[in-house]
């Protein structure tokens, strides 16, 4: 019951975080873009996956664990497999269009230069199979493993969050026991055509048990270590060496200078089982983060604010949305013209729309709430933060 | 009033020299993308003692060009064609060992066999399409690219490693990522050069130096494309092994 007194009101970095990792996650995905040099996985070891899915875990906590000790468990835990089905309905949708787009695009493709690259297309040759394998969530084309990975982690929750309201070490230590042990045993989920799940849920599952742990009374325990300036100089230090590092691949050359027991130590920094140095890199952001910038800092109520803000506040429609724009601005770039400012102009194209819906969804959520007074409080509030996706 | 006007036509003048200079040269490639420090040591002892370079392309499908001119045309032979242009009193020997549909393991199952047959002093192993394509998993893709250069090492071959094609119309079904990452991260723990195909088609494709968004079938711009590889690779073997006693004076 602790957990009651940290969580009054609502955190708004959180969503400034959720609705930048948007942003740069839609830039990632937009195929050969130069803006995508500006996002921050090319700068350290985590990429915005991360914020996302702590953020995520985070907020549900927030929600779903304040629903569960005023309604129990079971309302609770409906609410959460309901998410979790909404996700799945969503994923679907996008595959649908990605299906469109791709078929389009190859089948005006004969270029010989890149014959070896038409088998890419082989799974539409076997649809049967292909969209089966999809709705089992075994096929995941390229960019769309992030919801299925969000559907586990539900799926996954109303046990772990009821055993971190009670016993929240215990959790927080078995959630660390899964991660050693997926490393120890390679557990991983099975994917269609072969190999496993980009994201391993079993190993990934450890941000989301960890952002909820910190929503339910964590952060404040960990607030003495946060504070202290040798973690912060442990942070800083860490990000400047993921800095140098990062810059190796992109400057060959200079990996000359990288020593070869450095690179036997920490190579390959694996993202599929969420590699320790990338959650050590995205826990030194957060230290650097949390000292700099604090809860109360009124730039977060500021106009500039407001578009991250309220992005992150719709964070299933968004990122939805954000998967759909980057196979709008690959189709641009395919049919119209794939040249610098193009990619610079579909960007930023994309995220005006993306503040846009966002916008609009809070209006319809506010007209909603006018309109029909005496509907339950609660829900709203548990769509605007459990925006898992 | 005279001057300003000299001054324009000397920058017309350089601008349109300079400018036919780039449209002469459409195969820059920027040399932080070319020049590691890696060296190709048995190369340059065969070139050296023997006189001879016998090189073997392992590969899949974007080693070859199909059609009547494509053996000709494709990057192995434009590489035999430079290399022995640049190193005329070289026995200079480029095979094509290019397979469709191989995967990395696939192909380092066959290194034994190249090396009997072939006895080349370099390899260049082409790979990581098909594993992108199929989502092999990553470790076992890295574990097969490690087998097959500790395989060509123990036969005393040198080896540079080659990764995919950039290919922006189809970029966004397949992601290359870990699989590039996996080839930079294996060519650095064997201290082998990586010709890094995506990042330098990628620039081809950013400079405005080819299209390669274009979708017809025009065997043309797999051609030329193909010459800038030639010569892309010819420059490396050549830096890597010190074979050019000129540029190195100019470093």
């Amino acid at each position: 019951m602790h957990a009651l007194v940290v969580t009054t009101g609502r955190d708004l970095r959180l969503d400034l975080f959720r609705g930048i990792a948007l942003w740069l996650i839609f830039l990632d995905h937009i195929p050969s873009n130069l803006v995508a040099w500006g996002t921050i996985r090319n700068y350290g070891f985590s990429d915005a996956t991360e914020i996302f899915v702590f953020v995520s875990g985070y907020t549900a906590a927030f929600v779903y664990g304040r629903e569960m000790r005023e309604r129990g468990f079971l309302i609770a835990g409906a609410h959460i497999l309901r998410r979790a089905w909404q996700i799945y309905v969503a994923h679907v949708f996008l595959f649908a269009i990605y299906l469109a787009e791709i078929s389009y695009v190859a089948t005006s493709f004969e270029n010989p230069l890149y014959a070896e690259e038409m088998n890419i297309l082989d799974f539409l040759k076997q649809p049967e199979v292909t969209i089966v394998e999809a709705l089992l969530l075994k096929f995941k084309p390229s960019n769309m493993d992030i919801l299925p990975l969000y559907i586990i982690l539900l799926l996954l929750f109303p046990p772990t969050l009821w055993l971190l309201q009670f016993r929240s070490s215990l959790a927080l230590g078995a959630s660390v026991l899964l991660y050693v042990l997926t490393w120890t045993f390679n557990w991983n989920l099975p994917s269609y055509p072969s190999g496993h799940w980009y994201f391993n849920p079993f190993a990934w599952q450890l941000l989301f048990v960890f952002g909820a742990w910190c929503a339910l009374g964590g952060a404040q325990r960990l607030a003495a270590v946060l504070q202290s300036r040798v973690t912060l100089s442990i942070a800083v230090a860490y990000l400047l060496f993921a800095f140098v590092i990062t810059l190796t691949w992109y400057l060959p050359y200079m990996s000359q200078y990288v020593p070869h027991w450095l690179e036997e130590l920490i190579y390959p920094i694996d993202k599929v089982n969420l590699d320790v140095l990338r959650f050590a890199h995205f826990l030194a952001l957060a230290v650097v983060t949390v000292r700099f910038l604090p809860r109360e800092w009124p730039g977060l109520k500021s106009r500039w604010a407001w578009p991250p803000i309220v992005c992150g506040q719709h964070s299933l429609e968004i990122f939805c949305l954000g998967v759909f724009l980057s196979f709008a601005a690959h189709f641009a770039m395919v049919e119209v013209s794939g040249a610098i400012w193009m990619q610079f102009l579909l960007s930023a194209l994309g995220i005006v729309v993306m503040v846009a819906a966002a916008g609009l969804l809070s209006w319809y959520k506010r007209a909603e709430g006018r309109s029909s007074g005496s509907r339950p409080k609660k829900t709203p509030d548990a769509d605007l933060a459990g925006g898992e996706a | 009033m005279k001057t300003p006007i000299a001054v324009a036509a000397v920058s017309a003048a350089l601008y349109v020299l300079t400018s036919a200079a780039f449209a002469a040269e459409p195969c820059d490639i920027p040399g932080y993308l070319l020049f590691g420090n890696n060296e190709l040591k048995h190369v340059a002892e065969a070139v050296r003692k023997e006189r001879r370079l016998t090189i073997a392309v392992v590969g899949t499908g974007s080693s070859i060009l199909a059609g009547p001119d494509g053996p000709r045309s494709a990057y192995p032979a434009r590489l035999e064609a430079v290399l022995k242009q640049k190193l005329p009193s070289v026995a200079v020997k480029v095979v094509t060992l290019a397979r469709t549909r191989m995967t990395a393991e696939d192909l380092a199952k066959g290194m034994e066999k190249v090396l009997a047959d072939e006895k080349p002093d370099l390899v260049i192993w082409q790979t990581g399409t098909l594993d992108a394509i199929r989502r092999v998993d990553p470790d076992e893709f890295r574990e097969a690219l490690d087998e097959g250069v500790e395989t060509l090492h123990k036969g005393g071959a040198d080896v540079i490693l080659m990764n995919m094609q950039y290919s922006p119309r189809t970029d966004i079904m397949v992601s290359y990522g870990p699989y590039a990452d996996s080839m930079r991260v294996v060519a650095q723990q064997h201290e082998i050069p990586l010709f890094d195909r995506l990042a330098i088609m990628r620039n081809w494709s950013d400079t405005g130096a080819f299209d390669l968004y274009a979708a017809g079938k025009d065997n043309v711009l797999a051609q030329r494309v193909h010459d800038c590889i030639g010569r892309g690779i010819a420059s490396m073997i050549i830096d890597a092994a010190h074979l050019h006693p000129e540029p190195k004076a100019a470093q």
